[in-house]
């Protein structure tokens, strides 16, 4: 069931229930962390929903999108499946490896999301091979390649900027800059936040998106993908967020020290999911909101009730027979 | 190309991985090619010249100087239906790389729940002699084989080059492919259709009941011809090729090392923690007797460049059948063989280029 259904008649209204459903399922992870009936270390991104939105939005259902170990909101963006989402993070057996990726590995290629990794900046170059293989059939679909702030500090996304410009590789680099890798700032790691113009000199168009806005988002990527779509290779967009949680796990860190609550305040005060609920209709957004909650009780209940992996699993999936 | 097999027809190692190549490009159109140097004129010492010209550049191309990226392209490009590989011109190089084959290419298949699968070759030489040092000569496959989720192979003659590499690219894990500097210029007859050498199916290449010596890539030249020099001392030596070591057919080693009673594994690497130690342990888990067991491999130093230390640095026809000898006859004094012998079994020295 992809979250943006026909039934979403507008684009507000897709807008919405995409934020919307990201902060609640993930609001609802949180919840039920503490109990330790989720199997897996969670990396949260709310505060951060309207950068997957917004670009999954604006893209066509063959599209790929790849990210990293804070991918639920990529995963569910791109319309992953909810219930095997939830069962893999409780580890059952219907989950979307069988229990054994959890959270930080969450693949769906039915629904073509390519799979996230822990390890900083490994899915970047998997996602240009993706896009070489589409160059190769002749494909008109592009690759979406999440990725955060850090990730922009690996020598592989340099040798990736390179190689997607020079093949003209149908590639988008988002960096969901949320200014922090794990706890350090960016004015403890770059000697610069010119981001968008060292991407520019491997020759990739690069814009900066500041304010989070989900519809600002939603319309670079068009453009952008627009242009992909007839040959125009790879281009980067670097869009500033905020983590309102801790790096890893459901709570708030503000009190350990490394940032403040006066950066989330300012965040919090253009929170996307309030804006874009403004913009409908009262009656449409309870009932946006109410199919929401059913989604997600389904989701849980799913997971809870399935059974959790036989033992031999253990063995599956070594090798690809 | 002909209908007729010339069972025959003689070929280098080199020719034959060449020979493998083009006609699994042939054959599946999603078999691509790509590598520094790959297009080049000397072309992977030649192991690649000629693809360019039967296949185009788009499915034979070099690239960047960009290991890291280079190899997570070819697992994506395998994630999306295509066979890719990829070639690096020494094994050294793929250090470059544990990153994404340890924790990608490895792992996607299992961690991804089946949903994908990494249908990829990484070919890699190992380089030895003139002077090739310490950065162009490891062995570094144990480091690989440590990994679930890889297969690692490495073929010791022409025949089983061509064999294997078209098993590694129609396998749908990666492959890492280890080829010998030294064998590329070996002679084997090799039939000129394709055809595939299984995975997990060591080679027994010489028969014998004194000790069984088991030879690791171009190390199972040298065991044959130790096991020549040890005629001279009246031992039959069993010279077992294992092919690959992941998957590793342990059966047939622990069989023989159960008939002799005795195994000496040499390998083309250091022995800490190598494949060495991995043979020996299997078969000493495995055997129903009590075996002898050797290991013989790089000296446990930084390969140096200087002749006179590299000879030392590496176990040769001598120190293998001395070895195997004191095996046999512990209670002897030591011997040695005929030096005139020795020197004809001993290996051509390579002489460069590199």
């Amino acid at each position: 069931m992809a979250i943006f259904s026909n039934t979403a008649s507008n684009i507000a209204n897709r807008l919405y229930r995409g934020v919307r459903l990201i902060r609640r399922v993930e609001e609802e992870l949180a919840r039920i962390y503490p109990s330790d009936r989720i199997k897996s270390p969670v990396h949260l991104s709310i505060g951060q929903e309207s950068v997957a939105v917004g670009v999954c939005d604006a893209l066509l259902p063959e599209d790929f999108v790849s990210a990293t170990y804070r991918s639920h909101a990529a995963y569910i963006a791109r319309g992953g499946n909810l219930r095997a989402m939830f069962a893999e993070l409780f580890g059952k057996a219907a989950g979307n490896a069988g229990g054994k990726a959890g959270s930080m590995h969450l693949i769906d290629m039915a629904h073509h999301v390519l799979g996230a990794s822990a390890v900083v900046g490994t899915t970047i170059p998997v996602a240009l091979g993706y896009a070489l293989a589409i160059r190769r059939r002749g494909e008109a679909r592009v690759v979406v390649a999440f990725f955060g702030d850090g990730a922009t500090e690996e020598g592989v996304f340099h040798e990736c900027l390179n190689f997607a410009a020079l093949k003209r590789l149908p590639v988008l680099f988002v960096c969901e800059n949320n200014q922090f890798a794990i706890h350090q700032p960016l004015e403890k790691r770059w000697a610069t936040d010119r981001l968008c113009e060292r991407v520019e000199t491997y020759g990739i168009p690069a814009a900066r998106i500041a304010d989070g806005n989900t519809d600002t988002i939603r319309a670079k990527t068009q453009e952008v993908i627009g242009r992909m779509r007839t040959g125009a290779g790879p281009a980067f967009m670097e869009c500033l967020t905020y983590r309102w949680r801790e790096h890893v796990g459901p709570g708030e860190d503000y009190d350990a020290g490394y940032r403040d609550r006066v950066a989330l305040e300012a965040w919090q005060a253009r929170d996307e999911m309030v804006r874009l609920g403004e913009q409908l209709n009262e009656a449409v957004r309870a009932r946006v909101d109410a199919e929401i909650e059913t989604r997600i009780a389904d989701a849980v209940d799913f997971a809870e009730s399935s059974p959790f992996p036989a033992s031999e699993e253990l063995y599956t999936n070594v090798y690809a027979d | 190309m002909s209908t007729q097999t010339d069972p025959g027809r003689v070929l280098t190692y080199v020719d034959a991985l060449r020979e493998a190549q083009a006609q699994e490009m042939a054959r599946d159109d999603n078999v691509f090619v790509f590598g520094l140097d790959v297009d080049d004129h000397r072309a992977i010492q030649g192991s690649t010249r000629g693809l360019l010209e039967a296949f185009g550049p788009d499915r034979v191309f070099t690239t960047p100087l960009s290991e890291d990226a280079m190899t997570g392209v070819a697992i994506g490009a395998a994630m999306a239906g295509m066979r890719p590989i990829h070639v690096h011109i020494r094994m050294d190089f793929l250090m470059l790389c544990m990153n994404q084959l340890v924790n990608m290419a490895a792992k996607s298949h299992y961690m991804y729940g089946g949903q994908v699968s990494v249908p990829m070759v990484v070919r890699c030489m190992i380089g030895k002699s003139w002077g090739q040092g310490a950065q162009h000569s490891q062995g570094l496959y144990s480091m690989l084989m440590h990994v679930p989720g890889l297969k690692v192979v490495a073929p010791s003659n022409a025949y089983d080059v061509k064999g294997c590499l078209a098993t590694a690219v129609r396998d749908n894990n990666p492959v890492i492919f280890v080829e010998h500097r030294l064998l590329y210029s070996t002679e084997a007859c090799v039939p000129e259709e394709s055809y595939t050498v299984p995975f997990g199916q060591a080679r027994t290449v010489r028969q014998g009941d004194a000790v069984t010596i088991v030879g690791v890539s171009n190390m199972l030249v040298e065991c044959l011809r130790a096991a020549e020099l040890l005629v001279e001392a009246g031992i039959e030596a069993e010279v077992i090729d294992p092919v690959s070591l992941v998957p590793l057919d342990i059966e047939t080693i622990t069989a023989s090392a159960g008939r002799t009673g005795r195994l000496l594994v040499v390998d083309n690497a250091w022995t800490n923690c190598g494949a060495s130690a991995e043979i020996v342990a299997g078969v000493v888990e495995r055997a129903s007797r009590p075996v002898m067991a050797r290991r013989m491999g790089y000296a446990p130093v930084t390969c140096p460049t200087t002749p006179v230390l590299e000879e030392a640095f590496y176990p040769n026809p001598v120190t293998i059948a001395m070895k195997a000898n004191e095996m046999v006859r512990p209670d002897m004094a030591a011997w040695q063989p005929d030096p005139e012998h020795a020197r004809l079994a001993h290996q051509t020295q390579f002489r460069g280029p590199f």
